[in-house]
Protein backbone atom coordinates (compact mmCIF):
# COMPACT_ATOMS: atom_id res chain seq x y z
CA UNK A 1 0.00 0.00 0.00
CA UNK A 2 0.94 3.55 -0.77
CA UNK A 3 2.20 6.26 1.74
CA UNK A 4 0.27 9.60 0.06
CA UNK A 5 2.01 12.56 0.59
CA UNK A 6 0.16 15.56 2.05
CA UNK A 7 0.21 17.12 -1.42
CA UNK A 8 -1.08 13.81 -3.45
CA UNK A 9 -3.76 14.36 -1.00
CA UNK A 10 -4.14 18.17 -1.29
CA UNK A 11 -3.23 18.57 -5.03
CA UNK A 12 -2.59 18.10 -7.45
CA UNK A 13 -2.58 22.32 -8.12
CA UNK A 14 -4.69 22.16 -11.15
CA UNK A 15 -6.84 23.66 -13.77
CA UNK A 16 -10.17 22.45 -13.41
CA UNK A 17 -12.56 21.06 -14.57
CA UNK A 18 -11.51 17.36 -14.08
CA UNK A 19 -8.20 15.48 -12.85
CA UNK A 20 -8.29 12.65 -15.55
CA UNK A 21 -10.39 14.80 -18.14
CA UNK A 22 -8.19 17.88 -18.07
CA UNK A 23 -4.83 17.42 -16.00
CA UNK A 24 -4.22 14.20 -16.92
CA UNK A 25 -4.76 15.44 -20.61
CA UNK A 26 -2.94 17.93 -20.25
CA UNK A 27 0.31 15.84 -19.28
CA UNK A 28 -0.25 13.41 -22.33
CA UNK A 29 0.46 16.68 -24.49
CA UNK A 30 3.18 17.63 -22.80
CA UNK A 31 4.73 13.98 -23.11
CA UNK A 32 4.22 14.72 -26.49
CA UNK A 33 5.71 17.89 -26.96
CA UNK A 34 9.18 16.73 -25.09
CA UNK A 35 9.14 13.94 -27.43
CA UNK A 36 8.51 15.90 -30.05
CA UNK A 37 11.34 18.34 -29.02
CA UNK A 38 9.06 21.35 -28.87
CA UNK A 39 9.19 21.98 -33.04
CA UNK A 40 5.28 21.40 -33.67
CA UNK A 41 3.60 22.01 -37.23
CA UNK A 42 0.89 19.81 -37.21
CA UNK A 43 -0.95 17.63 -34.37
CA UNK A 44 -4.19 15.35 -34.31
CA UNK A 45 -5.43 13.84 -31.68
CA UNK A 46 -7.44 10.57 -31.54
CA UNK A 47 -9.79 10.28 -29.06
CA UNK A 48 -11.30 7.36 -27.91
CA UNK A 49 -14.04 6.30 -25.42
CA UNK A 50 -14.73 8.95 -22.40
CA UNK A 51 -12.38 11.04 -24.04
CA UNK A 52 -13.95 11.26 -27.32
CA UNK A 53 -17.39 11.43 -25.82
CA UNK A 54 -16.79 14.50 -23.33
CA UNK A 55 -13.69 16.35 -24.26
CA UNK A 56 -15.31 19.44 -25.39
CA UNK A 57 -17.43 19.86 -21.69
CA UNK A 58 -14.24 19.21 -19.74
CA UNK A 59 -12.14 21.04 -22.06
CA UNK A 60 -9.94 17.87 -22.50
CA UNK A 61 -9.16 19.55 -25.95
CA UNK A 62 -7.90 22.34 -24.57
CA UNK A 63 -5.86 21.19 -21.68
CA UNK A 64 -4.09 18.02 -24.90
CA UNK A 65 -3.46 21.58 -26.71
CA UNK A 66 -1.93 23.16 -24.04
CA UNK A 67 0.43 20.36 -22.83
CA UNK A 68 1.44 19.69 -26.91
CA UNK A 69 2.57 24.12 -26.41
CA UNK A 70 4.32 23.21 -23.39
CA UNK A 71 2.27 23.90 -20.42
CA UNK A 72 1.49 22.27 -17.09
CA UNK A 73 -2.07 21.08 -15.32
CA UNK A 74 -1.56 24.00 -13.45
CA UNK A 75 -1.11 26.71 -16.08
CA UNK A 76 -3.81 29.09 -16.31
CA UNK A 77 -2.93 29.57 -20.06
CA UNK A 78 -4.33 25.85 -20.89
CA UNK A 79 -7.58 27.72 -21.28
CA UNK A 80 -6.66 29.86 -24.21
CA UNK A 81 -4.90 27.32 -25.71
CA UNK A 82 -6.85 27.76 -28.94
CA UNK A 83 -5.78 30.94 -29.62
CA UNK A 84 -1.84 30.62 -28.32
CA UNK A 85 -1.75 27.51 -30.72
CA UNK A 86 -3.06 30.03 -33.93
CA UNK A 87 -0.61 32.29 -32.71
CA UNK A 88 2.65 30.32 -32.94
CA UNK A 89 1.07 28.62 -36.15
CA UNK A 90 0.34 25.20 -35.05
CA UNK A 91 -2.60 23.93 -36.25
CA UNK A 92 -4.44 21.07 -34.77
CA UNK A 93 -7.55 18.87 -34.58
CA UNK A 94 -9.76 16.85 -32.73
CA UNK A 95 -11.26 13.41 -34.05
CA UNK A 96 -13.51 10.96 -32.10
CA UNK A 97 -12.29 7.12 -33.03
CA UNK A 98 -11.93 3.80 -31.41
CA UNK A 99 -9.25 2.46 -30.52
CA UNK A 100 -9.50 -0.75 -29.73
CA UNK A 101 -8.94 -2.44 -26.41
CA UNK A 102 -7.38 0.56 -24.58
CA UNK A 103 -8.30 2.49 -21.05
CA UNK A 104 -11.34 4.54 -21.57
CA UNK A 105 -9.87 7.68 -21.27
CA UNK A 106 -6.36 7.23 -24.15
CA UNK A 107 -5.40 9.37 -26.98
CA UNK A 108 -3.27 8.85 -29.92
CA UNK A 109 -1.14 12.25 -30.74
CA UNK A 110 0.14 12.35 -33.99
CA UNK A 111 2.51 14.98 -34.32
CA UNK A 112 3.91 16.56 -37.59
CA UNK A 113 7.09 17.90 -36.87
CA UNK A 114 8.71 21.15 -38.85
CA UNK A 115 11.48 19.40 -39.94
CA UNK A 116 8.73 16.76 -41.60
CA UNK A 117 8.98 14.22 -39.75
CA UNK A 118 6.25 11.98 -37.77
CA UNK A 119 5.48 11.55 -34.27
CA UNK A 120 2.33 9.33 -32.45
CA UNK A 121 2.18 8.51 -28.77
CA UNK A 122 -0.88 6.40 -27.66
CA UNK A 123 -1.45 7.06 -23.82
CA UNK A 124 -4.01 6.81 -21.11
CA UNK A 125 -5.12 9.55 -18.20
CA UNK A 126 -6.07 6.93 -15.81
CA UNK A 127 -7.29 8.77 -13.05
CA UNK A 128 -6.14 11.68 -10.22
CA UNK A 129 -4.25 13.27 -13.24
CA UNK A 130 -2.01 10.28 -13.56
CA UNK A 131 -1.00 9.09 -16.69
CA UNK A 132 0.33 5.86 -18.62
CA UNK A 133 2.39 6.13 -22.18
CA UNK A 134 2.02 2.85 -24.14
CA UNK A 135 3.39 3.51 -27.48
CA UNK A 136 5.57 5.51 -29.29
CA UNK A 137 6.04 5.44 -33.65
CA UNK A 138 3.91 2.14 -33.50
CA UNK A 139 6.14 -0.13 -30.72
CA UNK A 140 4.78 -0.78 -27.75
CA UNK A 141 6.11 -0.18 -24.25
CA UNK A 142 5.10 1.72 -20.81
CA UNK A 143 5.92 4.63 -18.57
CA UNK A 144 3.99 7.14 -15.98
CA UNK A 145 6.63 10.05 -15.85
CA UNK A 146 6.08 9.70 -12.06
CA UNK A 147 9.83 9.63 -11.76
CA UNK A 148 12.06 11.56 -13.47
CA UNK A 149 11.98 9.86 -16.50
CA UNK A 150 15.00 9.30 -19.88
CA UNK A 151 13.53 8.18 -22.80
CA UNK A 152 16.58 7.04 -25.32
CA UNK A 153 15.66 5.86 -29.09
CA UNK A 154 18.58 3.68 -30.07
CA UNK A 155 19.83 0.89 -32.48
CA UNK A 156 19.47 -2.42 -30.87
CA UNK A 157 23.19 -3.65 -30.80
CA UNK A 158 25.57 -4.88 -27.52
CA UNK A 159 26.70 -2.83 -24.94
CA UNK A 160 24.37 0.43 -25.70
CA UNK A 161 22.80 -0.56 -22.28
CA UNK A 162 26.21 -0.59 -20.44
CA UNK A 163 27.15 2.84 -22.15
CA UNK A 164 23.88 4.88 -20.94
CA UNK A 165 24.10 3.32 -17.55
CA UNK A 166 27.77 4.30 -17.19
CA UNK A 167 26.88 7.90 -18.33
CA UNK A 168 23.90 8.07 -15.30
CA UNK A 169 26.46 6.26 -12.69
CA UNK A 170 28.90 9.10 -13.54
CA UNK A 171 26.44 11.73 -13.31
CA UNK A 172 26.01 9.73 -9.67
CA UNK A 173 22.17 9.02 -11.00
CA UNK A 174 20.81 5.91 -9.60
CA UNK A 175 18.60 4.61 -12.19
CA UNK A 176 15.02 3.29 -10.41
CA UNK A 177 13.10 1.04 -13.05
CA UNK A 178 14.95 0.09 -16.64
CA UNK A 179 12.75 -1.27 -19.46
CA UNK A 180 14.27 -2.00 -22.93
CA UNK A 181 12.06 -2.30 -25.77
CA UNK A 182 12.77 -3.57 -29.58
CA UNK A 183 10.71 -3.34 -33.26
CA UNK A 184 13.28 -6.32 -33.71
CA UNK A 185 16.66 -7.50 -33.14
CA UNK A 186 19.43 -4.79 -34.64
CA UNK A 187 16.82 -2.34 -35.30
CA UNK A 188 15.34 0.92 -33.84
CA UNK A 189 14.54 0.37 -30.14
CA UNK A 190 14.06 2.84 -26.96
CA UNK A 191 15.12 2.44 -23.60
CA UNK A 192 13.18 4.11 -20.42
CA UNK A 193 15.06 4.50 -17.48
CA UNK A 194 12.92 6.25 -14.19
CA UNK A 195 15.31 7.74 -12.11
CA UNK A 196 15.24 8.98 -8.24
CA UNK A 197 17.40 12.15 -9.37
CA UNK A 198 16.73 15.06 -11.57
CA UNK A 199 18.61 14.85 -14.74
CA UNK A 200 21.00 17.82 -16.05
CA UNK A 201 20.72 18.73 -19.97
CA UNK A 202 24.24 17.65 -19.96
CA UNK A 203 24.09 14.13 -19.11
CA UNK A 204 21.47 14.12 -21.98
CA UNK A 205 23.95 15.69 -24.40
CA UNK A 206 26.43 12.92 -23.34
CA UNK A 207 24.27 10.11 -24.16
CA UNK A 208 22.94 10.91 -27.53
CA UNK A 209 26.42 11.56 -28.54
CA UNK A 210 27.39 8.18 -27.51
CA UNK A 211 27.39 5.51 -30.47
CA UNK A 212 23.95 3.66 -31.65
CA UNK A 213 21.81 6.35 -30.27
CA UNK A 214 19.60 7.82 -32.17
CA UNK A 215 18.06 10.57 -29.78
CA UNK A 216 17.22 11.32 -25.88
CA UNK A 217 14.06 13.00 -24.13
CA UNK A 218 13.44 14.05 -20.44
CA UNK A 219 9.41 13.56 -19.90
CA UNK A 220 9.08 13.82 -16.08
CA UNK A 221 5.73 15.41 -15.41
CA UNK A 222 6.64 17.16 -12.07
CA UNK A 223 8.67 19.72 -13.05
CA UNK B 1 6.66 8.32 12.39
CA UNK B 2 3.89 6.73 9.97
CA UNK B 3 0.34 5.83 10.55
CA UNK B 4 -2.66 3.98 8.35
CA UNK B 5 -5.32 4.03 10.89
CA UNK B 6 -7.59 6.94 12.72
CA UNK B 7 -6.80 5.04 15.70
CA UNK B 8 -2.76 4.77 14.92
CA UNK B 9 -2.91 8.45 14.38
CA UNK B 10 -4.51 9.25 17.91
CA UNK B 11 -1.98 7.04 19.86
CA UNK B 12 0.86 9.10 18.29
CA UNK B 13 -0.92 12.59 19.07
CA UNK B 14 -0.97 10.98 22.67
CA UNK B 15 2.10 9.72 22.51
CA UNK B 16 4.26 12.93 21.85
CA UNK B 17 1.63 15.52 22.75
CA UNK B 18 1.41 16.74 19.77
CA UNK B 19 -1.19 17.85 17.00
CA UNK B 20 -2.18 16.09 14.25
CA UNK B 21 -0.86 18.52 12.07
CA UNK B 22 2.49 18.26 13.96
CA UNK B 23 2.32 14.00 13.35
CA UNK B 24 1.93 15.02 9.61
CA UNK B 25 4.53 17.39 9.09
CA UNK B 26 6.90 14.91 10.59
CA UNK B 27 5.55 12.23 8.23
CA UNK B 28 6.14 14.07 5.43
CA UNK B 29 9.62 14.80 6.25
CA UNK B 30 10.20 10.98 6.67
CA UNK B 31 8.74 10.01 3.59
CA UNK B 32 9.36 12.65 0.98
CA UNK B 33 13.13 13.47 2.27
CA UNK B 34 12.13 17.48 2.55
CA UNK B 35 12.30 19.51 5.14
CA UNK B 36 9.73 21.25 7.22
CA UNK B 37 10.35 25.01 5.78
CA UNK B 38 10.00 23.60 2.07
CA UNK B 39 6.72 21.63 3.33
CA UNK B 40 5.23 24.87 4.93
CA UNK B 41 6.05 26.74 1.86
CA UNK B 42 4.59 24.36 -0.42
CA UNK B 43 1.66 24.02 1.77
CA UNK B 44 1.48 28.39 1.41
CA UNK B 45 1.11 27.57 -1.97
CA UNK B 46 -1.91 25.56 -2.24
CA UNK B 47 -3.30 27.38 0.36
CA UNK B 48 -3.05 30.86 -2.29
CA UNK B 49 -4.45 28.90 -4.87
CA UNK B 50 -7.80 28.14 -2.86
CA UNK B 51 -7.89 31.67 -2.17
CA UNK B 52 -7.66 33.08 -5.09
CA UNK B 53 -9.97 30.62 -6.67
CA UNK B 54 -12.75 31.50 -4.16
CA UNK B 55 -11.99 35.71 -5.15
CA UNK B 56 -11.99 34.53 -8.73
CA UNK B 57 -15.60 32.97 -8.29
CA UNK B 58 -17.13 35.71 -6.58
CA UNK B 59 -16.19 38.51 -8.15
CA UNK B 60 -15.45 37.92 -11.76
CA UNK B 61 -18.60 36.39 -14.04
CA UNK B 62 -17.94 32.80 -14.12
CA UNK B 63 -19.26 30.31 -17.12
CA UNK B 64 -18.92 26.59 -16.85
CA UNK B 65 -17.31 25.31 -20.01
CA UNK B 66 -20.53 23.25 -21.12
CA UNK B 67 -22.34 26.45 -19.85
CA UNK B 68 -24.57 24.49 -17.37
CA UNK B 69 -23.46 26.30 -14.05
CA UNK B 70 -22.19 30.12 -12.74
CA UNK B 71 -23.06 32.78 -11.33
CA UNK B 72 -24.74 31.25 -8.52
CA UNK B 73 -22.07 31.48 -5.66
CA UNK B 74 -22.10 35.63 -6.26
CA UNK B 75 -25.74 34.92 -5.83
CA UNK B 76 -25.46 33.99 -2.42
CA UNK B 77 -23.08 36.14 -1.72
CA UNK B 78 -25.28 39.42 -2.69
CA UNK B 79 -28.21 38.23 -1.10
CA UNK B 80 -26.94 37.46 2.06
CA UNK B 81 -24.81 41.40 2.50
CA UNK B 82 -28.33 42.67 1.06
CA UNK B 83 -31.10 40.80 3.08
CA UNK B 84 -31.27 38.67 6.46
CA UNK B 85 -29.12 35.39 5.99
CA UNK B 86 -30.75 32.06 7.05
CA UNK B 87 -27.92 30.09 8.26
CA UNK B 88 -26.42 33.41 9.69
CA UNK B 89 -23.31 35.12 7.96
CA UNK B 90 -20.33 32.68 8.95
CA UNK B 91 -22.78 29.75 7.11
CA UNK B 92 -23.66 31.98 4.19
CA UNK B 93 -20.25 33.04 3.36
CA UNK B 94 -18.83 30.04 3.90
CA UNK B 95 -20.94 27.76 1.04
CA UNK B 96 -20.87 30.95 -1.54
CA UNK B 97 -17.00 30.75 -1.15
CA UNK B 98 -16.91 26.62 -1.66
CA UNK B 99 -19.57 27.52 -4.68
CA UNK B 100 -17.20 29.59 -5.92
CA UNK B 101 -14.26 27.25 -6.76
CA UNK B 102 -16.26 24.85 -7.64
CA UNK B 103 -17.32 27.31 -10.12
CA UNK B 104 -13.68 28.24 -10.76
CA UNK B 105 -13.10 24.62 -11.28
CA UNK B 106 -15.92 24.22 -14.03
CA UNK B 107 -14.85 27.18 -16.32
CA UNK B 108 -10.67 25.78 -16.01
CA UNK B 109 -9.08 28.25 -13.65
CA UNK B 110 -7.07 27.11 -10.88
CA UNK B 111 -7.95 24.98 -8.15
CA UNK B 112 -6.45 22.58 -5.91
CA UNK B 113 -7.79 19.03 -5.48
CA UNK B 114 -8.89 18.75 -2.40
CA UNK B 115 -9.04 15.60 -2.42
CA UNK B 116 -10.88 15.93 -5.72
CA UNK B 117 -11.05 18.49 -8.48
CA UNK B 118 -15.02 17.61 -8.00
CA UNK B 119 -14.82 18.53 -3.98
CA UNK B 120 -12.08 21.54 -4.49
CA UNK B 121 -14.83 24.20 -2.79
CA UNK B 122 -15.14 22.77 0.10
CA UNK B 123 -12.40 22.68 1.90
CA UNK B 124 -11.57 26.76 0.64
CA UNK B 125 -14.78 27.70 1.30
CA UNK B 126 -14.99 26.85 4.88
CA UNK B 127 -11.41 27.61 5.76
CA UNK B 128 -11.22 30.98 4.61
CA UNK B 129 -14.30 31.70 6.32
CA UNK B 130 -12.64 30.49 9.73
CA UNK B 131 -9.46 32.29 8.86
CA UNK B 132 -12.20 35.60 8.44
CA UNK B 133 -14.31 35.16 11.53
CA UNK B 134 -11.89 33.93 14.10
CA UNK B 135 -8.72 36.38 12.46
CA UNK B 136 -6.53 33.00 11.92
CA UNK B 137 -3.12 33.89 10.47
CA UNK B 138 -2.19 32.03 7.10
CA UNK B 139 0.20 29.57 9.44
CA UNK B 140 -2.68 28.39 11.71
CA UNK B 141 -4.90 27.52 8.61
CA UNK B 142 -1.55 25.88 6.75
CA UNK B 143 -1.47 23.51 10.39
CA UNK B 144 -5.12 23.17 9.47
CA UNK B 145 -4.86 21.81 5.91
CA UNK B 146 -2.31 19.88 7.31
CA UNK B 147 -4.58 18.41 9.91
CA UNK B 148 -7.17 18.18 6.94
CA UNK B 149 -4.80 15.81 4.88
CA UNK B 150 -4.37 13.40 7.26
CA UNK B 151 -8.11 12.61 6.94
CA UNK B 152 -8.06 12.59 3.76
CA UNK B 153 -4.98 10.29 3.31
CA UNK B 154 -6.56 7.85 6.17
CA UNK B 155 -9.53 7.74 3.60
CA UNK B 156 -7.64 7.38 0.80
CA UNK B 157 -5.62 3.84 2.07
CA UNK B 158 -8.21 2.72 3.84
CA UNK B 159 -10.92 3.57 1.14
CA UNK B 160 -11.45 6.05 -1.65
CA UNK B 161 -12.18 9.54 -2.31
CA UNK B 162 -12.76 8.66 -6.04
CA UNK B 163 -17.04 9.33 -7.00
CA UNK B 164 -16.29 6.62 -9.83
CA UNK B 165 -15.34 4.31 -6.91
CA UNK B 166 -17.40 5.46 -3.70
CA UNK B 167 -19.70 8.03 -5.10
CA UNK B 168 -20.55 11.53 -4.23
CA UNK B 169 -20.24 10.24 -0.05
CA UNK B 170 -16.14 9.46 -1.02
CA UNK B 171 -15.62 12.57 -3.20
CA UNK B 172 -17.78 15.79 -1.12
CA UNK B 173 -17.74 12.76 1.69
CA UNK B 174 -13.96 13.01 2.17
CA UNK B 175 -13.63 16.74 1.61
CA UNK B 176 -15.92 17.58 4.34
CA UNK B 177 -14.47 14.96 6.75
CA UNK B 178 -11.12 16.58 6.12
CA UNK B 179 -13.01 20.60 6.66
CA UNK B 180 -13.87 19.87 9.73
CA UNK B 181 -10.99 17.82 11.16
CA UNK B 182 -8.95 20.60 10.10
CA UNK B 183 -11.35 23.32 11.68
CA UNK B 184 -11.47 21.80 15.07
CA UNK B 185 -8.05 21.92 15.14
CA UNK B 186 -7.65 25.18 14.18
CA UNK B 187 -10.49 25.79 17.24
CA UNK B 188 -8.10 24.38 19.35
CA UNK B 189 -9.57 21.04 19.54
CA UNK B 190 -8.24 18.11 20.68
CA UNK B 191 -7.02 15.01 18.09
CA UNK B 192 -9.76 12.99 19.15
CA UNK B 193 -12.53 15.65 18.31
CA UNK B 194 -11.15 16.24 15.04
CA UNK B 195 -11.62 12.20 13.98
CA UNK B 196 -15.09 12.49 16.11
CA UNK B 197 -15.71 15.52 13.72
CA UNK B 198 -14.62 13.70 10.30
CA UNK B 199 -16.62 10.55 11.32
CA UNK B 200 -19.91 12.79 11.70
CA UNK B 201 -19.41 14.25 8.57
CA UNK B 202 -18.93 11.22 6.55
CA UNK B 203 -22.22 9.79 8.74
CA UNK B 204 -24.38 12.40 7.79
CA UNK B 205 -24.12 11.86 3.62
CA UNK B 206 -23.85 7.74 3.89
CA UNK B 207 -24.87 6.97 0.47
CA UNK B 208 -24.71 10.04 -1.41
CA UNK B 209 -24.47 9.07 -5.38
CA UNK B 210 -22.71 10.37 -7.77
CA UNK B 211 -24.58 11.54 -10.82
CA UNK B 212 -22.97 14.49 -12.60
CA UNK B 213 -25.87 15.90 -15.26
CA UNK B 214 -23.94 15.19 -18.72
CA UNK B 215 -20.78 13.21 -16.81
CA UNK B 216 -19.74 16.61 -16.30
CA UNK B 217 -18.08 18.20 -12.99
CA UNK B 218 -20.86 20.88 -12.51
CA UNK B 219 -24.12 19.91 -11.50
CA UNK B 220 -25.17 18.63 -9.11
CA UNK B 221 -21.46 18.70 -7.92
CA UNK B 222 -21.66 22.87 -7.25
CA UNK B 223 -24.83 22.32 -4.75
CA UNK B 224 -23.14 19.38 -3.14
CA UNK B 225 -19.74 21.50 -2.35
CA UNK B 226 -22.14 23.88 -0.49
CA UNK B 227 -23.68 21.13 1.61
CA UNK B 228 -20.10 19.76 1.89
CA UNK B 229 -19.46 23.05 3.37
CA UNK B 230 -22.39 23.32 5.61
CA UNK B 231 -21.66 19.45 7.00
CA UNK B 232 -17.72 20.46 7.44
CA UNK B 233 -18.78 23.44 10.16
CA UNK B 234 -21.93 21.14 11.56
CA UNK B 235 -19.86 18.58 12.36
CA UNK B 236 -17.23 20.53 13.79
CA UNK B 237 -19.28 22.94 16.01
CA UNK B 238 -20.81 19.52 17.42
CA UNK B 239 -17.41 18.39 17.59
CA UNK B 240 -16.19 20.80 19.27
CA UNK B 241 -18.65 21.03 22.16
CA UNK B 242 -17.72 17.54 23.10
CA UNK B 243 -20.40 15.28 20.98
CA UNK B 244 -18.96 11.88 19.74
CA UNK B 245 -19.21 9.65 16.94
CA UNK B 246 -20.61 6.70 18.60
CA UNK B 247 -19.16 4.53 15.49
CA UNK B 248 -15.24 5.04 15.61
CA UNK B 249 -13.23 6.83 12.53
CA UNK B 250 -12.28 3.44 11.52
CA UNK B 251 -15.06 1.78 11.46
CA UNK B 252 -17.16 4.64 9.55
CA UNK B 253 -14.59 5.26 6.62
CA UNK B 254 -15.08 1.20 6.48
CA UNK B 255 -18.43 1.77 6.12
CA UNK B 256 -18.40 4.30 3.92
CA UNK B 257 -16.64 1.86 1.32
CA UNK B 258 -18.63 -0.57 2.24
CA UNK B 259 -21.72 1.04 1.33
CA UNK B 260 -19.80 2.66 -1.86
CA UNK B 261 -19.04 -0.98 -3.29
CA UNK B 262 -22.93 -1.61 -3.12
CA UNK B 263 -23.53 1.37 -5.27
CA UNK B 264 -24.43 0.22 -8.90
CA UNK B 265 -22.08 1.35 -11.60
CA UNK B 266 -24.82 3.85 -12.97
CA UNK B 267 -24.79 5.77 -9.47
CA UNK B 268 -20.85 5.84 -9.55
CA UNK B 269 -19.83 8.71 -11.68
CA UNK B 270 -20.90 7.08 -15.36
CA UNK B 271 -23.87 9.71 -15.30
CA UNK B 272 -26.19 6.84 -16.49
CA UNK B 273 -28.29 7.15 -13.50
CA UNK B 274 -29.82 9.70 -10.80
CA UNK B 275 -29.83 13.00 -11.72
CA UNK B 276 -28.01 12.15 -14.91
CA UNK B 277 -30.31 10.18 -16.40
CA UNK B 278 -33.46 12.26 -15.56
CA UNK B 279 -35.17 13.93 -18.70
CA UNK B 280 -34.05 16.53 -18.20
CA UNK B 281 -30.74 15.26 -17.24
CA UNK B 282 -30.56 13.57 -20.92
CA UNK B 283 -32.17 16.44 -22.99
CA UNK B 284 -29.15 18.58 -21.15
CA UNK B 285 -26.42 16.33 -22.07
CA UNK B 286 -27.28 16.26 -25.83
CA UNK B 287 -27.53 19.54 -26.10
CA UNK B 288 -23.97 19.87 -24.86
CA UNK B 289 -22.54 17.07 -27.23
CA UNK B 290 -24.64 17.74 -29.65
Amino acid sequence: MKDYSMFEILGPNMIGPSSSHTAGACRLGKVAYKIAEESIKEVTFLLHGSFGKTYKGHGTDKALLGGILGFDPDDERISSSFEIAKKEGITYSFIEKDLGEVHANTVKIIIKKKDGNTIDILGSSVGGGNIVVTEINGLELEFTGEYTTLIIAHIDKPGIIAKVSAILAEHNINIAFMRVYRHGKGQKAFMIIETDDHIKEEVIEDIKNAENVINGYLVSINN
Amino acid sequence: MNFTKGYELLKLCQQHNKKISRIMIEREQNIAGVNESEIVSKMKISLDIMKESVEKGLSEDIKSVSGLIGGDAKRVKERSENKESVCGLTMSKAISRAMAALEVNAAMGKIVAAPTAGSCGIIPGTFITMSEVFNFKDDTLIEGLMAASAIGMLISRNATVAGAEGGCQAETGAAAAMAAAGIVEMMGGSPEMSLHAASICIKNILGLVCDPIAGLVEAPCEKRNAIGAANALISAEMALAGVKSIIPFDEVVDTMYRVGKCMPAELRETALGGLAATPTGIRLQQQIFK
